[in-house]
């Protein structure tokens, strides 16, 4: 953090932030100011894409080049303008609505190929902007303006899909745990290649409360648990809880209980290939277990981008096209 | 070649190969219209595909065709019916039949002419040719699978794959009966076939034997020579339009210095334009396949948004996927290429034939007042001059352009010249004439009325744009209604303006006739034969063609006034004509309209016209 270029005032526009007073969306614009600082890249480094949502106003508000696009298809656009240009360093705003249901195709293809962007998805479970229509990720039974007596439709996890697609990169935190919001961001910023960071936000007018079970740095201690690669799974008050493995399910025990001691408590390898456990994991919720939160999968794989640079200086090393002229006199012709 | 054959001497000829998707008819018309051009004719092709990849053997669904006109002099259509016919099996004789001018000749395998062979074909009959009512023609029948399978006799090719080189047998035949020297056939055949050496010497020797076939019967036909044509010396190829619009773009792009980018999504007919251009990856081109037809437009909206010179490709229904995409461009003020190939439409249509009813799409098709630059290639070869004119104009005038092609010329060839970039104008992107801190993302240039395209990267030019509208200048989400309407107007204006940058319209053909055709895009070969037939024999005409349709030409109103009948023939339901009569006043037009899924044909359009005079 000491020795960054930037600080957070140099990433903030000069626009009036306009969100619902108690909005998520403040805490987030934050943690990202204080990510921005911390990742030393410029303000003309960056690009920041986003959609159509109260999480896509985000890209006014930020000193940087900002591009606020179409619903769905900010992924689609980042992904040309990281290819267009691999030296920068390209973010993605966006929600529930706008990534999932969208932007859900744009998405699972950029988390296949792997492109060097970092995506931070407002999953407030709701649609607001628009007032107040359920999403994809809303819970079934809730009822909203388009859903009067209840939805009947399951949601699903971003989790699941991501690593479905193939995932390189997940992290997961709260709209108001600011420190553990810079945290994933600035990890997401390191990974090389697609890095989605869920943020567990709170829509103060159409869905309050969907996360009250850890909206406070107390509740967060007992229903959470903050994962840190290569550090023991403990979570609760005084780290008196753990998780292990109970065949192919996730189990919270009692440290001192039934003989379990630390060592038999899960250490978090965020770095496998296989994500069977870091599904296991980012799938985990109460009253049973606690809520995963952290960077819960960082794996290394060459992205979309590297790869076609790479292939088109492999071409270039052995042609000796190098010019429209020289294509004009490598292509079938005669003289007339 | 034996003194006693008549040759004809020709001023040009029109043949059409055709048999099955299988039997290799695109190369065959391929190889010889390339041959017939580097003999020093003029040509024009057009291939005629089926929807099917691969329909059962011998059924009409399945039949392939390709035709090639050559001539000693311009050639703009691959002509109308063929003088020769070549058919390998009934199907195609049936699909066909009425392609073949009376007194032309039709060259038959007939060792496919079976029972089952014309069963499958639907014929009812054992004699095709009287139940086609084909009384003006000559026929050459060919044992032309036989003849193949001796001609491999003791090669190492086993029979079934022997006889798919028939068509190089058939390829041998025509070339004695045009009088050209196969040299340079087997030279092209042994580049192609290099890395299968037993399937390139059955093709040779198939090719060769056929070619002396002609001679040892003696065949009761005249062969024909085309005489040579005065064109301009210099290096030529054979090009198609997809081909021609992907190099224009890769010479824009060297033009202006910027990387070359193209996002898309296969298909018809648009495709070969993102095979072109994934294969230029010596020349650094990036190309994203991507996932569906918005990705395509999206990435590269992105890509421009970084600085590239950004394009996508699609054919109708991609384009209609694509409006609210381009409506961003249009509103956050990007420069993008977008290359419509047009085809049958509505909906699915007819993906493998041409039309031209995309206009209005084109034009109209974004939700709010949406402008932007509509343009059209109008031959095979000019698509190169065409996509490099779109590319300048979207840098320059920092605006979406459409350009529109077809199946027609994207698929048929042309002689092409090779040019020279030092022949082209430069292209310049706009940036910012004054320092950061005095710049405003929609400050504009005074005469063009564009913003400075400044991108990521530029130190000190860091800055905001999206889909929402903004205030003139500072470029901030504003809803206040006078601004709006302030915005609406410029946006209009900006595009007016490039008519002070296009060529003025011009006239083909009599100038002082009283009958005006007009047209657009792909129909030029055909209006344009047709203007110098009539002409030629009396009957006074001219030709208003447009390959700018927003703006138009500054001079539309004062040319199109100087004619006493206007008539607007387009392969459409009257796209361009109702456009037009919203452009200009005091004109009455009428339309000619054609909507089958093929070109016009000169003999129709001189038939029409001559009926009015």
């Amino acid at each position: 953090m000491t020795n960054s270029l930037y600080s957070p005032q140099d990433f903030k526009s000069d626009q009036y932030v306009r969100w619902c007073p108690g909005c998520g969306n403040f805490a987030i614009l934050n943690a990202i100011y204080k990510a921005l600082a911390a990742v030393n890249v410029s303000p003309a480094q960056t690009a920041v894409i986003s959609g159509i949502g109260c999480s896509s106003r985000l890209s006014y508000y930020m000193n940087t080049y900002g591009f606020h696009t179409i619903h769905g298809r900010a992924t689609a656009i980042a992904t040309g303008v990281k290819v267009a240009n691999p030296s920068l360093s390209v973010w993605q705003f966006t929600g529930d609505g706008d990534c999932l249901a969208i932007g859900g195709n744009h998405f699972i293809h950029a988390l296949r190929r792997n492109i060097d962007i970092n995506i931070v998805l407002h999953n407030n479970e709701i649609y607001g902007l628009t007032k107040g229509q359920f999403s994809p990720t809303s819970p079934k039974g809730l009822v909203t303006k388009s859903s009067p007596y209840g939805t009947f439709e399951r949601p699903f996890q971003p989790a699941d899909l991501i690593f479905g697609a193939g995932g390189t990169f997940f992290a997961r935190t709260v709209d108001v745990d600011i420190p553990t919001s810079v945290d994933v961001m600035v990890s997401a910023a390191k990974h090389h290649g697609t890095s989605v960071v869920e943020v567990l936000q709170n829509c103060v007018i159409f869905n309050d409360g969907a996360y009250k079970m850890v909206s406070t740095k107390e509740l967060r201690s007992e229903n959470a648990i903050f994962l840190h690669h290569g550090e023991p799974m403990l979570f609760g008050k005084n780290k008196e809880k753990g998780l292990v493995l109970d065949g192919f399910s996730l189990k919270a025990v009692t440290l001192g209980e039934n003989g379990i001691s630390e060592k038999d408590i899960l250490v978090h390898d965020a770095t496998t290939k296989d994500y069977f456990l870091h599904q296991r994991l980012a799938s985990m919720s109460g009253p049973d277990l606690p809520i995963a939160l952290g960077v819960i999968r960082d794996v290394e794989e060459t992205t979309y981008e590297e790869a076609m640079v790479e292939q088109i200086q492999a071409v270039q090393a052995k042609s000796t096209v190098k010019t429209f002229s020289d294509l004009m006199n490598s292509i079938e012709s005669w003289e007339i | 070649m034996t003194p006693s054959h008549k040759i004809i001497e020709l001023d040009h000829v029109v043949i059409r190969f055709s048999g099955d998707s299988g039997d290799g008819m695109q190369l065959t018309g391929t190889l010889f219209s390339n041959l017939s051009a580097i003999l020093g004719n003029e040509i024009s092709t057009f291939p005629d595909y089926p929807s099917e990849i691969r329909a059962p053997q011998g059924t009409i669904g399945g039949v392939s065709g390709f035709q090639v006109h050559l001539g000693s002099q311009k050639v703009h259509t691959p002509g109308d019916k063929a003088d020769v016919l070549v058919v390998m099996n009934p199907a195609a004789l049936k699909v066909n039949a009425h392609e073949v001018k009376p007194g032309g000749v039709i060259i038959y395998d007939e060792n496919t002419f079976t029972d089952s062979g014309l069963q499958k074909a639907e014929f009812q009959t054992n004699n095709p040719f009287t139940e086609l009512n084909l009384q003006d023609v000559q026929l050459l029948g060919i044992p032309l699978t036989e003849m193949t399978k001796l001609s491999l006799e003791g090669t190492s090719i086993d029979n079934k794959l022997g006889v798919r080189s028939k068509n190089m047998f058939a390829l041998g035949l025509i070339c004695w009966l045009f009088n050209r020297p196969i040299d340079k056939a087997q030279a092209f055949l042994t580049k192609k076939f290099s890395k299968k050496p037993e399937i390139l010497n059955a093709n040779i020797k198939a090719l060769v034997d056929g070619y002396h076939y002609g001679d040892n019967i003696q065949a009761a036909v005249s062969t024909y020579r085309i005489v040579k044509s005065n064109i301009e010396k210099g290096r030529y190829t054979s090009i198609n339009g997809n081909k021609a619009v992907a190099y224009g773009l890769i010479a824009a792009a060297e033009k202006a210095h910027l990387p070359l980018f193209l996002g898309s999504y296969p298909i018809t007919p648009a495709s070969d334009i993102m095979h072109e251009l994934a294969a230029r990856k010596d020349l650094g081109v990036k190309v994203i396949q991507s996932e569906d037809e918005i990705a395509g437009i999206s990435t590269a909206i992105g890509a421009s948004f970084a600085g590239n010179l950004a394009v996508t490709s699609t054919s109708g229904p991609g384009l209609a996927l694509k409006g609210e995409a381009i409506g961003l461009a249009v509103m956050a003020e990007l420069p993008l290429v977008i290359v419509n190939v047009q085809r049958g439409g509505p909906s699915t249509g007819l993906p493998t034939k041409t039309e031209q009813a995309d206009l209005l799409q084109s034009l109209y098709g974004r939700n709010g007042e949406s402008p932007l630059v509509v343009m059209a290639a109008s031959t095979p070869d000019n698509c190169f001059d065409y996509a490099y004119w779109a590319a300048k104009i979207a840098v320059e005038h920092v605006t979406p352009v459409i350009l529109l092609t077809d199946g027609f010329i994207a698929n048929g060839t042309a002689l092409w010249k090779l040019p020279s970039l030092n022949d082209f104008p430069d292209i310049t992107p706009p940036r910012a004439p004054m320092i950061a801190s005095d710049w405003k993302p929609y400050l504009r240039d005074q005469e063009k009325l564009n913003r400075y395209w400044m991108i990521p990267g530029m130190e000190g030019f860091m800055h905001r744009i999206g889909g929402l509208e903004k205030s003139d200048v500072t470029g901030e989400i504003s809803t206040d209604p006078k601004n709006h309407q302030k915005m609406v107007a410029i946006r209009r204006s900006k595009i007016e303006k490039i008519a002070d940058y296009i060529p003025p319209l011009s006239i083909y053909g009599d100038q002082t006739a009283d009958i005006l055709m007009v047209g657009w895009g792909s129909t030029f070969g055909h209006l344009s034969t047709a203007v110098d037939e009539l002409n030629d024999s009396g009957k006074r005409v001219a030709l208003a063609h447009f390959n700018f349709i927003m703006p138009l030409p500054k001079n539309t109103q004062e040319v199109l006034s100087a004619f006493k009948k206007i008539i607007v023939f387009e392969l459409n339901d009257g796209q361009f004509a109702s456009y037009l009569r919203t452009k200009v006043t005091g004109i009455e037009m009428s339309q000619y309209n054609k909507i089958q899924g093929q070109p016009f044909e000169v003999e129709e359009i001189v038939h029409f016209i001559s009926s009015m005079i």
